[in-house]
C-alpha cells in the first residue's frame, strides 16, 4: 500500500478531474490530438529539467513510496506520469473555467 | 545551479514563451488567472502530499528553505511554469489545428465543418 504513495497521488488527480470532461462536457480528451502534441511541446522540457535536478542532487524519491520501475536517469516512472497527468488537468481546468464563465482563450475564431 | 535559480528561469521562460514566443497571451486573460487559482489550490494539496510524506525530499543546499504547506516555495514557480507552458501550447495548437480545419479530435474536417455550418450573418459580407 505505501508503495502507491505517489502513484495514488496521480490517480486522483485523474479520478478528480474526469468528471469535467464527462459530466460538463469540456471536450479535453476528446481533443485527444492536440491534448497529445501540447504534451509532446512540455513533456520533454520538464523531464530533462527532472533528470538534471536529481543528477545534482536537487530532490530525490523514496524507493519504497514508488511502485518500484525506474526509467533511464534514475527517474521513478511516477515522474513521467506527473509530466502527463499534471498538465492534462491544467488543460481540463482552463477548459472548465471557459465552459462557465464563457471567457475567451485566445483560440477562437 | 540551483533549484531557487532554475525555478525564477523556469517562470521567465514561461513568461517568454506565452507573450513572445507564441503570443498566446494568456497572462493577460482572466480565464487563466481563474483557472490557475484552481490548479493552485490544489497542487499545495496533491505537493503537500508528496513532500509532506517525504516521498520526495530536497537538498537544503539548493532551496531558500522558504516552504508553504510542506513543500519549499520553488515549488510554485516550478508548477506556475508547468502549467503556462501546457495552457500555452493548448491555445496555440488549438489555432492551428483551426485553421488546418480540423479541431484535433482525430475525426478529421467534415465532421468540423457539419459542426460549424452556418449561413452566414445578414449584411455581411461572405469570408474571403
Amino acid at each position: 500500500m505505501r508503495q502507491l504513495g505517489y502513484v495514488g497521488m496521480l490517480a486522483f488527480c485523474l479520478l478528480g478531474t474526469l468528471p469535467l470532461e464527462l459530466v460538463l462536457g469540456v471536450r479535453v480528451y476528446r481533443q485527444w490530438r492536440r491534448l497529445a502534441l501540447t504534451l509532446l511541446c512540455v513533456v520533454p522540457v520538464f523531464v530533462v529539467w527532472d533528470l538534471y535536478a536529481v543528477a545534482a542532487g536537487h530532490w530525490e524519491f523514496d524507493p519504497d513510496q514508488t511502485i518500484g520501475v525506474t526509467l533511464p536517469g534514475g527517474l521513478p516512472v511516477e515522474e513521467l506520469l506527473f509530466f502527463l497527468v499534471i498538465p492534462t488537468c491544467s488543460v481540463l481546468a482552463l477548459e472548465a473555467v471557459r465552459r462557465v464563465r464563457g471567457w475567451p482563450v485566445g483560440d477562437e475564431r | 545551479m540551483s533549484y531557487t535559480a532554475l525555478a525564477v528561469l523556469g517562470v521567465i521562460a514561461a513568461v517568454v514563451l506565452d507573450l513572445a514566443v507564441l503570443r498566446t497571451r494568456l497572462l493577460t486573460r482572466r480565464v487563466f488567472w481563474t483557472a490557475y487559482a484552481i490548479i493552485v489550490v490544489f497542487q499545495l494539496l496533491t505537493n503537500g502530499w508528496l513532500t509532506g510524506r517525504d516521498i520526495v525530499t530536497y537538498d537544503a543546499d539548493a532551496i531558500t528553505g522558504v516552504r508553504l504547506a510542506y513543500a519549499p516555495v520553488e515549488d510554485l514557480l516550478f508548477g506556475f511554469s508547468l502549467v503556462v507552458q501546457t495552457l500555452a501550447w493548448w491555445v496555440w495548437w488549438g489555432r492551428r489545428l483551426n485553421q488546418s480545419g480540423h479541431d484535433g479530435n482525430g475525426v478529421g474536417r467534415a465532421a468540423h465543418e457539419a459542426g460549424r455550418a452556418q449561413p452566414p450573418a445578414a449584411g455581411l459580407p461572405p469570408a474571403p
